[in-house]
């Protein structure tokens, strides 16, 4: 085991070094580069100043040399100034990762105890009546395109109806935590009515695959209720690949809310991402990318991990050219 | 894609039919889709036809409400709605169904060659699809869309050019959406491999890709069209993410995504604005996928009982 985690992490602190240079190479590819800026901002500045000034940061070598000079500085926890926030980047990716938390925390705690229930219970009689229209209300949940789906919910909640704000977050010594759980309400609907229907959809295809299983007939044919079948017998083995599924998920939660948070003006991550991407802030930008891999990344190991941890038929040294 | 369903049904028998009549939905899907792509297709047609340029500006006919003459009334530059719904249409399923084709396309190369060669190509190949699922999709796209072409060394006039916003979205998507398709092809590609029949045909001397075309690809042609059906409302929801964030299709070209651009600040004063494009969105995606759930049941009988 351990030596599997061991292999584990190598190999995704490897994925993470090759996508720090693919962004770094991107971010190159961006509009514009920094002294540009400086020049919008100076009608002064005469072409020679440019030149000088890139000759100055660096901006006229190779793009290796420069990566490389980013890497050292990286390795040692320096990750440049943000352009937009006047600040070291690290200290506008904290307040960020922690709005995003508490939107996303909320939004997948209630995506699952929705989900993994709903699909339980719609397993019992695959094809029935109650199964179908569970189906068909998860593939809308799925084709509703996010930020149209908060479009709508502003519409009714905020501009109809006037309950709930349809943006931002409370002023700082604001009304407390009840203004700041309605400023949550319309962002947490948005992200669970968009992602609940995939977990149910995989938490139904894997409890009806587990009681299709011949210890599942067993079981019934000694005599034990359908009921006891269900949740004792069925649910703990059909729940492996969706703690799975709900761990590769949990990486790309954190910058999978970016239209959510754009839309609502939710300070987080996404939105983090998305504003450091388009007001050409490319430190910024490069962390934020580069921290969004590393989650995912993160989730990923978990769910390898879970995987192998909730499934002793699963052998570690197997793993190589398996699915 | 209808040929290869209607090959795939003649090859099977009236199996799959009987069980795509089971499905109700799927039918309709496919009738809508159908239906929504006709008219899109036809929408410079039915624009000549109704007098309707779907891009031309009325400032003193801004915010109309529906008339005789603007069934659907018209936006905030004074455009006809309904013929820029019927046009972004076009654009928004043209680009789904190439950017699905492409990266199925992408996929199936790389699934066959993981696949059928095996070893240390399939583990680098199969790394590489590890590497691009492991990454956070939609931060990656707005990177790949903001990239400029003009620092690639394309020039400027033809990187300008209004149809390039097309093809670059049709790319980008395909760069990062073939890993499902080739997962599932080297899969199939792995259990058929070593099957008689294909190995007579190695014995009789044919060559790797006379294998893969006649022997192999057909025996993985389902799982490839149930998930390219699938992608292709997939894909029409990225792209409408994108052109919406600015940063997809370029207006005026209309495309569903970008014709919802402003409609959050018009959500007050005309909201009908800002519900068509994103029902017509919801609703191809939805049909879309039933389509594909349907197509699933249908060419996979063992999956549904």
């Amino acid at each position: 085991m351990i030596r599997y985690l061991l292999d584990r992490l190598v190999q995704s602190a490897a994925v993470l070094l090759v996508m720090s240079l693919v962004i770094y190479s991107l971010i190159g590819l961006m509009p514009g580069d920094p002294v540009d800026l400086m020049i919008s901002a100076d009608p002064k500045m005469t072409s020679a100043d440019a030149a000088r000034l890139r000759a100055l940061y660096g901006l006229d070598r190779p793009l290796l040399a420069r990566y490389a000079s980013w890497l050292q500085a990286a390795l040692g926890g320096e990750f440049g100034y943000s352009r937009l926030y006047a600040r070291p980047a690290l200290d506008a990716l904290w307040p960020a990762l922690k709005s995003t938390t508490a939107l996303v925390g909320i939004s997948f705690a209630l995506t699952l105890a929705i989900a993994l229930p709903a699909g339980v219970w719609a397993a019992r009689h695959p094809d029935g009546p109650a199964d179908r229209a569970i189906n068909l209300l998860c593939f809308a949940g799925i084709s509703l395109p996010p930020f149209w789906l908060a479009i709508l919910l502003i519409l009714l909640f905020a501009v109809g109806l006037g309950w709930l704000p349809a943006g931002g977050v409370p002023t700082r010594g604001g009304a407390g935590w009840i203004d700041y759980a309605r400023h949550l309400m319309l962002p947490v609907a948005t992200l669970t009515l968009h992602s609940a229907g995939s977990y149910l959809r995989f938490m139904r295809a894997s409890m009806i695959e587990t009681m299709r299983q011949d210890y599942i007939r067993t079981a019934l044919a000694k005599g034990a209720g359908a009921r006891r079948v269900l949740l004792q017998h069925a649910l703990r083995n059909a729940l492996i690949p969706v703690v799975t599924v709900v761990a590769l998920g949990f990486g790309g939660l954190f910058s999978g809310a970016l239209i959510t948070e754009t839309m609502f003006a939710w300070p987080g991550m996404g939105k983090l991402i998305f504003d450091s991407i388009m007001g050409n802030d490319y430190n910024l930008a490069l962390l934020t990318l580069l921290f969004a891999t590393l989650l995912t990344l993160v989730g990923n190991l978990l769910a390898d991990l879970g995987y192998a941890w909730l499934d002793p038929r699963i052998s570690y040294a197997r793993r190589e050219g398996g699915a | 894609m209808s040929t290869a369903t209607l090959s795939l049904a003649v090859a099977d028998g009236d199996g799959f039919l009987r069980r795509l009549a089971r499905r109700p939905l799927a039918i309709g899907s496919a009738v809508l889709l159908a239906l929504l792509t006709g008219l899109a297709m036809l929408a410079p047609a039915i624009a000549g036809v109704a007098g309707i340029d779907p891009n031309a500006v009325d400032l003193l006919a801004r915010f109309e409400p529906p008339s005789a003459q603007h069934w659907l009334g018209t936006d905030d530059i004074g455009r006809d709605v309904l013929m820029r719904l019927l046009l972004g249409g076009q654009v928004s399923l043209l680009v789904g169904m190439a950017a699905a084709l492409a990266s199925a396309l992408v996929g199936t190369a790389i699934g066959l060659a993981a696949g059928y060669w095996g070893g240390r190509l399939d583990a680098l190949l199969m790394r590489l699809t590890d590497g691009v699922i492991a990454l956070p999709l939609l931060p990656l796209l707005i990177v790949l869309a903001a990239v400029d072409l003009g620092k690639l060394g394309i020039p400027a006039d033809w990187a300008d050019a209004q149809a390039v916003s097309l093809y670059r979205i049709v790319l980008i998507i395909a760069l990062v959406g073939w890993t499902t398709v080739a997962r599932l092809v080297r899969g199939a590609v792995l259990s058929v491999r070593t099957r008689d029949f294909v190995l007579a045909a190695t014995g009789q001397g044919a060559g790797p890709l006379r294998i893969m075309a006649l022997h192999i690809l057909p025996n993985v042609a389902s799982p490839i069209i149930v998930a390219t059906t699938l992608s292709v409302g997939n894909v029409i929801l990225l792209e409408s993410v994108l052109s919406f964030l600015g940063l997809g299709i370029q207006p005026p070209l209309p495309s569903w995504g970008n014709m919802l651009t402003n409609a959050q600040e018009l959500v007050t004063s005309a909201p009908w604005l800002a519900i068509w494009p994103g029902f017509l969105i919801f609703v191809t995606v939805i049909a879309c996928n039933l389509l594909g759930d349907g197509l699933q049941d249908a060419l996979d009988p063992r999956a549904s009982e």
